[in-house]
């Protein structure tokens, strides 16, 4: 009864993933048509609003841009999502991408090495940094039992803190009398190369790299066997001894790692140097939406930073067409409640039918 | 009986700690440490903090954990500032609070009637809120004069403050009663005069919303511990199995308490556009909310706690802009205090605690002595640290609601 054939199963996980996505897109839908009455009610025309983002996203200049704006959610979102498959929820990858921006521009600047390991040593350095950030974090889950939820919460203020303090008191680069509010900037043979001239650079496939390391690291290895194992059933990982506490550092630590690189497509594709107003932020909190729309399944994670992407992209134009450019975040966050909400009840509906189903498989051994 | 031992025991060490502030003050010279002005801006520093942070106690006491806060005042300073712009500080305080239950109402549907989880929907919330007051900001103050896409036109109209009669001169009926607390502030005498300062501080140009904020701390502590209602809504955080075998209305209680967290913090939010200032402002929040989350956690999620808290956060907040010089003088304070408390572990014999405070006192001495000025980006983080080190020190002691963050669903098996 329970040995399917492998068609019959190859089968089954393609309708569930088919589902899966329906239900994502039906989710997406149904935001669009809250935002809609939200626009509707504060006197702008939705169809008008709507209309005008999918003309110019699907310009091929915007195209463009959308692989532009991708790029960090899609290093922000993986780094979140290795947390999720262990249970961890990682709100500080903000923190710890900042903290990575401002180590990695600034020991860029201190070594001077052909271009391609100059470039590899940036990065390295900021997913060093990033991944020390992180640590804190989980050693102090291990070791103190505080809740990272918590403890990357306040651990993004002191990151704001501390860069701040690092970067006025040793790392700001006075030498043009103090006008550049920037680290000194990194020289050229540390620069990302330009995929297309001036609008997007390398960082993409750096990116996309990451997500199939990901993949292979999370679903096709042992070692994500056994994260994966800890996350959805922690009493049960335990007892097949799988360490724990080892498991919450190397997450804790593979997740700051990844998220180290969140600025990177600025640090060195773009500014060429970490400054206070240079390097945007929000990363860290986009990512977290990024990684549950994708429902932290690799190919998800970049579907949904294109869409967010893509959304960012015409936030330009439509603004100077009269409608408010922050209506495209606020579509963005409602689409990530509407979808966790829909994935949630989903999952519910599943896991009734699968206890029916067994408990009417019971029943029929019984009555044989 | 133990009433009294322990009010006696509250009145030596507030005596205590009046002696040490005291030294400290004369010692080194910083009148600024206890002074009025000092105080009455701390008061008003630790108004929004506080609020947060019964809003962070009401919505885990009930079960939920309220990672949204800072989200929830943002809507609260948008919506006070509106309302107050529009027509006056009192209509725009009830519309912040509204603005702040709107969050609630939101984070409340979708993880009691979704079940989703509530980290997530409080992270969302925040970044709503965000957004979504910028967009109405574009809407409404763009154009307005001295509005813009982030900031609301200036309010005509200001909160009336009052300064207490006979304690600090305040006017009874045209008369000018004297101002005893000011006398007694002037002299500077060992510890009279740090009383003075600081009972001035507290009961001098007092604005009507602080007022309101301190009395939501008795008020909140009666609710939850001394009502039926206040009962119910503890044990669905405590124990949401059992008080719904008792016929308790599980959700609805999580319904009322985040809309009760939404509308303190909404209140926390509209005291920053409407007392502390005058309009609104994008990012005048600046992390309140979390650390109202913190000061939560400092206060073992208790409304004494939560005050001794907020004042804490409030007076180091304080300081730092009143006299940012005199905060050196703060490490001579907590090396004071230390060797009180190695006194009294030597009394004790707790090892632990004699090397803990030894500790603290060298390290405290050593930074008096060499530190000159601390750097303002480093004292910004002071709430966040003490929250970890409290975390991580007082584990043991903390006593969160046991099913705070536990998504819990009526009517099947456990």
């Amino acid at each position: 009864m329970s040995t399917k054939p492998a068609s019959q199963r190859n089968f089954d996980a393609l309708q569930k993933s088919l589902v899966t996505f329906g239900s994502s897109l039906s989710a997406i839908a149904f935001a669009l048509v809250i935002c809609g009455l939200l626009l509707l009610v504060t006197g702008k025309d939705p169809f008008a609003a709507y209309g005008k983002i999918l003309e110019t996203g699907l310009s091929g200049d915007k195209l463009l841009e959308m692989l532009k704006r991708a790029t960090p959610l899609i290093f922000s979102a993986t780094a979140v999502a290795i947390g999720f498959k262990m249970n961890l929820f990682n709100i500080g990858v903000e923190g710890q991408y900042l903290f990575a921006a401002l180590i990695a521009a600034e020991m860029g600047t201190r070594v001077s090495l052909p271009r391609p390991l100059h470039i590899l040593f940036i990065l390295i350095v900021a997913m060093i940094a990033g991944a020390a950030w992180a640590s804190i974090a989980a050693l102090l889950k291990i070791h103190r039992g505080i809740n990272e939820v918590i403890s990357t919460i306040m651990l993004n203020y002191i990151a704001l803190s501390v860069i701040q303090w690092m970067f006025e008191t040793f790392f700001r680069d006075d030498s043009d009398g103090g006008l550049n509010v920037k680290t000194t900037e990194i020289a050229p043979s540390g620069r990302m190369p330009d995929l297309v001239d001036d609008r997007l650079n390398g960082m993409l496939i750096v990116a996309l790299l990451i997500v199939i390391l990901y993949w292979f690291v999370i679903f096709r290895s042992r070692f994500g066997f056994q994260l994966r194992a800890s996350g959805l059933n922690p009493i049960a990982a335990r007892t097949a001894g799988i360490p724990a506490n080892r498991m919450v550092l190397i997450a804790m630590i593979l997740s700051g790692a990844i998220a180290g690189l969140v600025a990177m497509p600025a640090v060195i594709g773009d500014v060429y140097a970490y400054g206070p107003s240079a390097i945007a932020t929000q990363f860290g909190f986009a990512g977290i939406a990024v990684a549950l729309l994708g429902r932290n399944h690799p190919v998800g994670i970049v579907g949904a930073a294109l869409l967010f992407g893509f959304l960012d992209s015409t936030s330009a134009e439509l603004q100077l067409s009269g409608i408010p450019s922050s209506i495209v975040k606020v579509i963005q966050a409602i689409i990530v409640l509407v979808v966790v909400i829909v994935n949630e009840a989903s999952s519910r509906r599943f896991n009734r039918r699968t206890a029916e189903r067994a408990a009417l498989a019971l029943k029929s051994l019984d009555t044989q | 009986m133990i009433t009294k031992s322990k009010n006696s025991r509250l009145l030596m060490f507030v005596v205590g700690a009046l002696a040490v502030i005291s030294s400290v003050r004369l010692w080194t010279g910083q009148d600024a440490l206890t002074s009025s002005s000092t105080i009455g801006t701390a008061l008003r520093l630790t108004v929004p903090i506080l609020l947060a942070g019964m809003a962070g106690l009401w919505a885990e006491r009930c079960g939920v954990l309220n990672i949204g806060i800072e989200g929830m005042m943002i809507f609260g300073t948008w919506f006070g500032a509106w309302g107050a712009w529009q027509s006056g500080p009192w209509v725009g305080l009830v519309l912040a609070i509204l603005g702040g239950m709107l969050g609630g109402l939101i984070h409340a549907v979708a993880t009691v009637r979704f079940n989703i989880d509530q980290v997530i929907s409080g992270v969302v919330i925040n970044l709503l809120a965000f957004f979504g007051v910028r967009y109405l900001s574009d809407l409404v103050y763009v154009g307005k004069p001295g509005g813009g896409i982030s900031q609301s036109p200036p309010q005509k109209w200001a909160l009336p403050r009052f300064n207490l009669p006979i304690l600090s001169g305040g006017e009874v009926a045209g008369w000018k009663s004297p101002d005893v607390l000011g006398r007694l502030e002037t002299n500077r005498w060992f510890i009279i005069g740090d009383f003075g300062g600081i009972t001035r501080g507290l009961t001098s140009d007092l604005s009507w919303a602080t007022v309101i904020a301190i009395a939501v701390v008795p008020l909140s502590a009666w609710l939850l511990w001394r009502t039926r209602f206040g009962l119910r809504l503890r044990s669905s955080g405590e124990s949401p199995v059992a008080a719904e075998s008792l016929g308790i209305k599980v959700n609805h209680l999580r319904y009322y308490g985040l809309l009760i967290s939404g509308g303190l913090a909404g209140l926390a939010g509209g005291t920053l556009s409407i007392v502390a200032s005058s309009y609104y402002r994008q990012g005048q929040t600046a992390g309140r909310g979390f650390i109202g989350l913190a000061t939560m956690i400092f206060g073992n999620w208790r409304p004494s706690g939560v005050l001794t808290g907020a004042m804490l956060f409030g007076y180091a907040e304080g300081i730092k802009l009143v006299a940012s010089d005199s905060i050196t003088a703060l490490f001579l304070f907590i090396a004071a205090v230390s060797v009180m408390f190695f006194v009294l572990a030597v009394l004790r014999r707790k090892r632990t605690q004699i090397f803990v405070a030894l500790g603290v006192f060298v390290l405290s001495a050593v930074a008096y002595r060499t530190i000159d000025t601390v750097p303002e980006s480093l004292t910004q983080s002071l709430p966040y640290v003490v929250t970890i080190v409290v975390l991580a020190t007082a584990n043991q002691r903390l006593r969160p609601p046991a099913m705070a963050g536990v998504p819990f669903r009526p009517g099947e098996p456990h």
